[in-house]
């Protein structure tokens, strides 16, 4: 299979990125002002990022649509109104992730957000477990753009006025040159902002017009630093098939309505509620300076091995070493002493609380 | 006089008498992007020609460091260790990793010039 650009191929090139293949596409990993500045710079100001490669799975027709996708997916979809986006999971019958995602309900349907590397086995999963009645369109026709950071709502006001008013985790339509954009504001930094669902044949200059009005672009290195110290999985390093949403300690996004109801993985996840888990995700806080990075082996104080890092690198904004991993739930509590084993040498190192970095979202209602 | 070489692994030396100064050189740190992480050998420890002799890690990846010659570790730059990102800034002159006290000047003479490893690194980053 040869690479695939996204529509903002040739903007990469032009703003000097460093060009990788992620998931089939081949992606920025970083412009000239490099990732630390990249990072810096999402913070301070906003960021653009290309996450184009990322699947915008269409689902609609029929009036037992709601129904048959809580069948599969652990969301209150029956709760949630015309444009406002959950954060939620396809599971497997064991109750590991096949994937993390966002739904958001449409006035004609369910938008689905799917990652690069799952959309395409994603797609025929649901597809199988729903009635040809239904229609599911991933749309390839459309680009995906994320503008984060606390001023993305002033950037974005002035490119598409208007789109300041929606709330954390809602969307809408609005327009761009004569065509039909989709908005949510949500994203995957820590940092207020939006992402933008625009036609291919828009979204270079979309994006020029928003670098006209400060903004810059931003590679997946900013971006996994950026989501690392906002304590946000990446599904295939912190979230796999092996590993339920409650071991993910994301169990906020499994609704107390839900869990007595049926969907792919339910039996497994209501065990995992009653009688708790083995392993839990936590946060990781090197004593010193010294970088663990995924695979690293975890151990306790007695030597024993007791778990392991899924990510970790040095947070440009919190100016520490940070990473994330799974323990043994006994050792999962906040300061509990632990020991990374990198290169030879055992670290020490404490469980910390989740994020590392505080985040700044403009909270609408809470629905988690 | 002084003898600046360059070795293959990217690191830059220099031999004042049976004195060496090690460093990554400017391409290296442009391969590596920014450096956040640096670990050096210790003092008083001999380390081998073409062994490892320390760590540079930057947001993405870690990279071993190579002494490009044998000796004794004279001197290690802790500026570098509390502040890793000098390496980016001046990564050839201030920001050296180590001093050895050479043990076989012969070892010089296998590394490249300044125009060799000009000429190496745009080959193999081409």
């Amino acid at each position: 299979m040869s690479i695939k650009k996204t529509s903002l191929n040739n903007l990469h090139i032009k703003y000097g990125a460093k060009l990788v293949e992620f998931a089939g596409y081949q992606m920025p990993i970083q412009y000239k002002d490099g990732i630390i500045q990249e990072h810096k710079y999402t913070r301070s100001h906003s960021g653009i990022f290309d996450v184009s490669h990322m699947g915008q799975l269409f689902i609609s027709g029929g009036d037992d649509l709601t129904n048959d996708l809580e069948k599969i997916f652990p969301a209150d979809l029956k709760k949630l109104k015309t444009n406002q986006s959950k954060y939620s999971f396809l599971m497997n019958n064991k109750g590991g992730i096949q994937d993390d995602l966002i739904i958001t309900k449409t006035s004609d349907g369910f938008l689905i957000i799917l990652n690069a590397a799952c959309k395409y086995n994603d797609y025929e999963v649901i597809k199988s477990k729903l009635d040809n009645q239904y229609k599911l369109n991933l749309d390839e026709s459309l680009s995906l753009i994320a503008l984060q950071g606390p001023e993305a709502k002033n950037v974005l006001n002035k490119v598409i006025p208007g789109c300041d008013s929606l709330k954390f985790m809602n969307g809408n339509n609005y327009v761009y040159k004569n065509e039909k954009v989709y908005i949510t504001r949500s994203g995957y930094t820590g940092e207020d902002g939006f992402e933008i669902s625009i036609k291919h044949s828009d979204a270079e200059t979309f994006v020029e017009s928003l670098i006209e009005n400060g903004s810059k672009l931003i590679g997946l290195g900013a971006r996994d630093t950026l989501r690392m110290e906002a304590g946000l999985c990446l599904y295939g390093n912190d979230l796999d098939n092996d590993t339920s949403p409650i071991e993910a300690n994301l169990k906020w996004a499994i609704p107390k309505s839900r869990i007595e109801t049926e969907f792919v993985g339910s039996e497994v996840l209501k065990n995992q509620f009653q009688s708790g888990v083995k392993k839990l995700r936590v946060g990781i806080k090197p004593d010193s300076k010294v970088i663990a990075r995924g695979n690293t082996k975890i151990y306790n104080d007695k030597n024993q091995e007791i778990g392991k890092v899924t990510s970790g690198t040095f947070g440009p904004s919190v100016e520490h070493p940070i990473a994330m991993g799974y323990v043994d739930n006994s050792y999962s509590t906040v300061n509990t002493k632990i020991f990374l084993e990198v290169r030879g040498k055992k670290i020490p190192a404490n469980i910390c609380n989740l994020p590392f970095y505080k985040k700044n979202y403009v909270k609408g209602e809470i629905n988690v | 006089m002084s003898e600046v070489k360059y070795s293959k692994e990217h690191e830059w030396i220099k031999l004042d008498g049976e004195e060496a100064t090690i460093g990554i050189t400017k391409h290296a740190t442009e391969m590596l992007g920014d450096i956040v992480f640096a670990e050096l050998p210790e003092k008083g420890s001999n380390v081998d020609k073409d062994g490892t002799a320390g760590v540079v890690e930057s947001t993405k990846a870690a990279s071993d460091v190579y002494t490009p010659v044998s000796g004794e570790v004279i001197d290690t730059n802790q500026m570098i260790v509390d502040d890793p990102s000098k390496i980016n800034e001046d990564p050839e002159e201030s920001a050296w990793f180590f001093k050895l006290k050479i043990k076989d000047k012969s070892e010089m003479d296998s590394l490249m010039s300044k125009e060799e490893y000009e000429k190496f690194a745009k080959e193999t980053s081409a």
